[in-house]
C-alpha cells in the first residue's frame, strides 16, 4: 500500500516536471501583462493579434508548408530508397544504409553547418529552398528506416507468387507490396512531418532572406523575451494535436474493446512511431 | 532490377549528405588560403578550447546520470501498470514533445527567472530570492527536462518486454526483490539503458539553445563554439574542424557503446 | 498429519471475480514422490503449480508443507524449487553462473559454490560446459541446464512446468527416463505437470487427471488407466469407447441393445451409467459367436495392431477396435468383451 502511494506520488511529481513549463506557456499566453512572470489579469488579445501579426503568421506559414512539403517529398523519395536498398546486394546495401545513418547519429548541429558550407559554397541563396532541401534531407533517413523493416518481415514469396499468376513487376509491386508496408510508410511520414516543424538547429543554419519558421521566431525573440502572441499560437498548436492523439486513442480503443491483444499490439504501433520520432525529435 | 529505385536517394545521398561532410573536412583541413594545414586542429588543442569540451562532457554525462536515476524507477512503474493506464502514461511523456522545443525550454525561463514564478512564490512566502536562471544548474535543468523521455522510454521498452520467468525464476531460486532487481532485471535491461544514454548523451552534448537560453551566453559548450565559428566569426575552417572532433567524439562513443551492449548481450540484440 | 510434503487443502483460484480456474483442491503428496498433474491445457494444472511455487496466491483454501502453512511465504522462502516451462535461464549468465544463482544468493562460500556446480554438471552429463553461454546450447542440453539450477539448491520438492514441451519426440523420451532416473538419484518429491499422458504414466508414482479447474482423479497410473472413474478420464487416458447405460443388477450391464456381463457392484438397479470399453479389449469373434454383430467400415493398420471402424448393427454406433487380426471393410463380425474389461462409472 505505502509502496503504491510512493510510486504514485513519484511519477505524479515526474509529470509535474514534464508539464509545468506547458501550463505556464498555456496560462500565459492568456495573460494580460507583456512581461514574462507578472500576471495582469486575463486575456484573449494575444489570441485576436496572432491573426492580425505578419511576422508570427508568415513563421507558421513557413513551418507548415516546410513540413508538408518535405513529409510529401521524403516519404516518396524515402519508400523508393527503401525498397531499392532491400534489393540489393550485401555490401552497396550496408554502405548505403552507414551514409544513411550519418544525418542520424550525427549532431543536429554538424548536420546544419554541413549543409550550410555546401548552400553557400555553391552560391546557393539561402532561403525557402535551402530550406526545404536541408528538410527533405534530414528526413529521407528517418522514412527509410520506418519502410524497411517493414519490407523485411514481408514474405519474400509474396510478390512472386503476384508474379507467377501473371502479375507485371510493377503491378505486383503497386498491388501486393505496396500495401503491406504501407504502415511503414505512415509512421515514416509521420515522423518526417513531427521533425520537419519541430526542427531549428538546421533551419537555423540553412535558412535566409526573411524566411524563418516557428523555432527560428522564438530563439530570435527569446532574449528580449517572447512575443505572447507565441504562447497563444503554441497553445493552438498543442491542443490541436492533443485533440487528435486523444481522438485516436480513443478509436484504438473502441475499436479493438473486444480483443486485447490486437489493442495492445495497435497501441505499439502508435508508440512506435511517437518512440521513433522521439529517438531523434528535439536533438539540439 | 528494382535495385534501380534507390537511385534517385543515392544521388541526392551524395549532394546532401556525403558531398557537405566532405566540404567540412576540406575546411578543417585547409587555410584560409585554401592550403593544406593541420592548424585549425591544433588550435583547438588550446586549454582555453579544451575546457570548453570538458564542460559540455561533464554538463551532458551529469545530465545523462540525473535523467537514468530519475527516469529508471519511471519506466519501472510504467511497466508495471495495467496496460490501459500504461498507455496513457506513455502518451503522456510522448505528449510534451509536441510543444515546440524552443518554447519549453523557453517556459524554464519564466519559471526561473528573477522576476519568475517560482520566485514570486518563494516571494509570498517571504523567503529570500534565488539566483535560478543563467548558470550551470539551469542548463543541466534544462537537458535534462528535455531529455528524460529519451531515457524513460527506451527503458521501459526492454523492461515491459522482459519475460516475467526470469523475474519467478530468480526468486524460486531465492533472491529476494532488491536481489531480483541488481542481479536479474537490471541487468537485462541493459540494452535499453544503454540506448537511453546514448540518446540523451548524444544531444546533451552538441545543444547549443540550452546553453543560450538557460545558461544565458555565459556557459559556452562546445555547439556554441561551433555555431559561433559559423554565425559571428565566420571562421568556416576552425570551425569545420570543432565539427570534425565532435563528430567523431560522438561516432566513436556510439560504437564503443553498442560494443558494450554487444559484449553484454552474447551476441543477442534485444533493442 | 505432518507426514505429508505438499497439503493442498480446498486451494481455489479466480483471476477475475468469480471466474474460478481452480476450484477446491485438496492434495497430498509424499515425500519422494513423483506426482504428475494431468490434463488439457487450460485445465489449472500450471496455476496449481504456481500456487505451491509462490507465483501465484490461492484465492482460497491453504497450502501446507511438512504440516506448515506457505501460503503467504515468498517464492525466495519456500525449499521448493521450480524448472519453468520455457527455462528462464538467465541469458546474460553463463551455465556456471546460472546454476550457482541460487548457492550465491545463499552466500555459499566459493570452494563451495566450486564443488557443489561441478556435482551438479555431472549428474547432467553437461561437464566441462561451465562458461557456455546458455544461448549456444541445445534445447536438451538448457532443459538440463535448468534442472540442475533448481536442483542444487537441494529443494525438498522440485516443481516441473511441462519441462519437455519444447523437445522433438525422440528427445522428449530420453528425458522421461533421464529425469526418472535424476529423481530416483536425489531422492527428493516431484511434482510434474503435463498434458502428455504418455509422459504421465510412464514416469510418475501418482496422477492426478484435472480438468476445468477440478480434480478429477487420483490414482497410480494401472489404476487410471484400467479403472478410469470419470467418463472425462477415460477419454483422455488412452483410447475407449464411451456408451450410455443401465445397470440391469449386480454384474449385469445393458447397453448398445444387449445385456453385457461385467464385475461392478452395489449400484442400484436399472441406475443409468456410463461404459467404458477400451479398444484393445474388444474381442472379434465369427459373425454369430459375438454379443453384438457390427460391419467393419475401415481398417487403418497402425504399426503394432490395426485399427478398425465396426458399426453396430443394432444402433449403428461405431466401435473402435485394436486388433493385431485384420478384418477387411464390408466384413460382419462378432464383438465381445470379457466381464473384467467392461468399466462402469456412474452417470448425472
Amino acid at each position: 500500500m505505502v509502496k503504491k502511494w510512493i510510486e504514485r506520488s513519484y511519477s505524479g511529481l515526474i509529470f509535474v516536471f514534464l508539464y509545468a513549463p506547458i501550463l505556464v506557456l498555456i496560462i500565459f499566453s492568456f495573460n494580460e501583462s507583456r512581461t514574462r512572470g507578472n500576471w495582469g489579469g486575463f486575456t484573449l488579445h494575444w489570441y485576436a493579434d496572432l491573426f492580425r501579426d505578419r511576422q508570427i503568421l508568415s513563421a507558421f506559414y513557413y513551418t507548415l508548408s516546410i513540413g508538408v512539403i518535405s513529409a510529401v517529398v521524403s516519404t516518396i523519395v524515402g519508400t523508393f530508397a527503401a525498397v531499392g536498398i532491400y534489393n540489393m546486394r550485401y555490401l552497396g546495401q550496408k554502405t548505403i544504409l552507414n551514409l544513411n545513418y550519418l544525418p542520424v547519429l550525427n549532431p543536429d548541429i554538424v548536420t546544419g553547418v554541413a549543409l550550410m558550407t555546401l548552400f553557400i559554397f555553391f552560391n546557393f541563396r539561402l532561403g525557402f529552398l535551402t530550406l526545404l532541401l536541408a528538410h527533405i534531407t534530414f528526413c529521407i533517413p528517418y522514412v527509410i528506416l520506418a519502410v524497411l523493416p517493414k519490407l523485411r518481415q514481408l514474405d519474400k514469396n509474396l510478390a512472386e507468387a503476384a508474379m507467377d499468376l501473371g502479375a507485371k513487376p510493377f503491378y505486383a509491386f503497386r498491388k501486393v507490396v505496396l500495401p503491406e508496408i504501407t504502415p511503414g510508410i505512415i509512421t515514416g511520414a509521420l515522423i518526417a512531418f513531427t521533425l520537419s516543424i519541430d526542427d531549428f538547429v538546421i533551419s537555423f543554419f540553412t535558412t535566409g532572406s526573411g524566411v524563418t519558421n516557428i523555432s527560428i521566431t522564438v530563439f530570435s525573440m527569446a532574449r528580449r523575451g517572447v512575443n505572447p502572441m507565441i504562447n497563444a499560437l503554441s497553445t493552438i498548436m498543442f491542443t490541436t494535436v492533443l485533440l487528435l492523439l486523444l481522438w485516436i486513442n480513443y478509436r484504438t480503443n473502441k475499436e479493438k474493446e473486444e480483443d486485447e491483444d490486437e489493442k495492445e499490439l495497435q497501441m505499439y504501433n502508435v508508440l512506435g512511431t511517437a518512440g521513433d520520432t522521439l529517438s531523434d525529435d528535439d536533438r539540439v | 532490377m528494382k535495385s534501380r529505385m534507390a537511385y534517385p536517394y543515392i544521388v541526392w545521398l551524395s549532394m546532401f549528405i556525403v558531398l557537405p561532410l566532405l566540404l567540412i573536412l576540406y575546411y578543417g583541413l585547409t587555410a584560409v588560403d585554401g592550403s593544406f594545414t593541420l592548424d585549425n586542429f591544433q588550435r583547438f588543442i588550446d586549454p582555453i578550447y579544451l575546457r570548453v569540451l570538458w564542460r559540455s562532457v561533464e554538463l551532458a554525462l551529469l545530465s545523462t546520470a540525473i535523467c537514468l536515476v530519475l527516469g529508471y524507477p519511471m519506466a519501472m512503474i510504467i511497466a508495471k501498470t495495467e496496460i490501459k493506464r500504461r498507455n496513457l502514461m506513455v502518451l503522456l511523456f510522448i505528449l510534451p514533445m509536441w510543444m515546440n522545443f524552443l518554447l519549453r525550454t523557453y517556459a524554464w525561463m519564466t519559471l526561473l527567472g528573477r522576476n519568475g514564478v517560482i520566485n514570486n512564490i518563494l516571494g509570498w512566502a517571504g523567503l529570500p530570492e534565488l539566483n535560478l536562471l543563467y548558470n550551470a544548474s539551469a542548463v543541466v535543468l534544462g537537458m535534462v527536462y528535455n531529455f528524460l523521455p529519451f531515457m524513460v522510454l527506451p527503458i521501459y521498452t526492454v523492461l515491459s518486454k522482459m519475460d516475467q520467468s526470469y523475474i519467478e525464476a530468480a526468486k524460486d531460486l531465492g533472491a529476494n526483490n532488491r536481489k531480483v532487481f541488481w542481479k536479474v532485471i537490471f541487468p537485462l535491461s541493459l540494452p535499453g539503458v544503454i540506448s537511453g544514454v546514448t540518446m540523451v548523451f548524444m544531444p546533451a552534448v552538441s545543444t547549443f539553445v540550452i546553453p543560450r537560453l538557460l545558461g544565458g551566453g555565459q556557459l559556452m559548450l562546445i555547439g556554441n563554439l561551433v555555431e559561433q565559428q559559423f554565425s559571428y566569426v565566420g571562421d568556416w575552417n576552425f570551425g569545420s574542424a570543432i565539427s570534425i572532433v565532435m563528430m567523431l567524439f560522438i561516432l566513436i562513443s556510439m560504437a564503443l557503446m553498442t560494443r558494450f551492449d554487444k559484449e553484454q548481450q552474447g551476441g543477442v540484440g534485444l533493442w | 498429519m505432518g507426514e505429508y510434503m505438499i497439503d493442498l487443502k480446498g486451494v481455489s483460484k479466480a483471476f477475475r471475480k468469480d471466474q474460478w480456474v481452480l476450484d477446491d483442491i485438496h492434495l497430498s503428496i509424499l515425500e519422494k514422490e513423483f506426482v504428475t498433474l494431468l490434463g488439457p491445457s487450460g485445465c489449472g494444472k500450471t496455476t496449481t503449480l504456481r500456487i505451491i511455487g509462490g507465483f501465484e496466491a490461492a484465492t482460497r483454501g491453504d497450502v501446507l508443507f511438512e504440516g506448515k502453512s506457505i501460503r503467504d511465504l515468498p517464492p525466495y522462502e519456500r525449499q521448493i524449487n521450480t524448472v519453468f516451462q520455457k527455462y528462464a535461464l538467465f541469458p546474460h549468465m553463463n551455465v556456471f553462473e546460472n546454476i550457482a544463482f541460487g548457492l550465491n544468493i545463499k552466500r555459499v562460500p566459493k570452494e563451495g559454490i566450486q564443488k557443489k556446480v561441478k556435482d551438479m554438471l555431472s549428474l547432467i552429463d553437461l561437464k566441462g560446459f561451465e562458461k557456455r553461454r546458455v544461448h549456444s546450447l541445445s534445447g536438451g542440453q538448457q532443459q538440463r541446464v535448468a534442472i540442475a539450477r533448481a536442483l542444487v539448491n537441494e529443494p525438498k520438492v522440485l516443481l516441473l512446468d511441462e519441462p519437455l514441451g519444447a523437445l522433438d519426440l525422440q528427445l522428449r523420451k530420453e528425458m522421461q527416463v533421464e529425469l526418472k532416473k535424476i529423481q530416483e538419484q536425489v531422492g527428493i518429491t516431484f511434482l510434474y505437470v503435463t498434458h502428455d499422458q504418455e509422459e504421465a504414466l510412464t514416469m510418475s508414482d501418482r496422477v492426478v487427471v484435472m480438468n476445468e479447474g477440478r480434480i478429477e482423479q487420483i490414482g497410480r497410473p494401472e489404476d487410471i488407466y484400467n479403472e478410469p472413474k470419470t467418463p472425462f478420464v477415460a477419454n483422455f487416458i488412452g483410447e475407449s469407447n464411451l456408451f450410455e447405460g443401465e445397470m440391469k443388477q449386480d454384474n449385469l450391464v445393458y447397453f448398445q441393445g444387449k445385456r453385457f456381463q461385467c464385475v461392478d457392484k452395489a449400484f442400484a438397479d436399472t441406475e443409468k451409467v456410463f461404459v467404458v470399453v477400451r479398444p484393445e479389449d474388444v474381442e472379434l469373434t465369427g459373425k454369430t459367436n459375438g454379443i453384438i454383430e457390427g460391419e467393419v467400415l475401415r481398417t487403418t493398420f497402425k504399426g503394432i495392431h490395426y485399427e478398425m471402424m465396426i458399426k453396430s448393427l443394432e444402433d449403428e454406433k461405431e466401435w473402435k477396435v485394436h486388433s493385431t487380426e485384420r478384418r477387411t471393410p464390408g466384413e460382419v463380425v462378432g464383438i465381445t468383451v470379457r466381464p473384467d474389461l467392461i468399466h462402469i462409472m456412474k452417470r448425472g
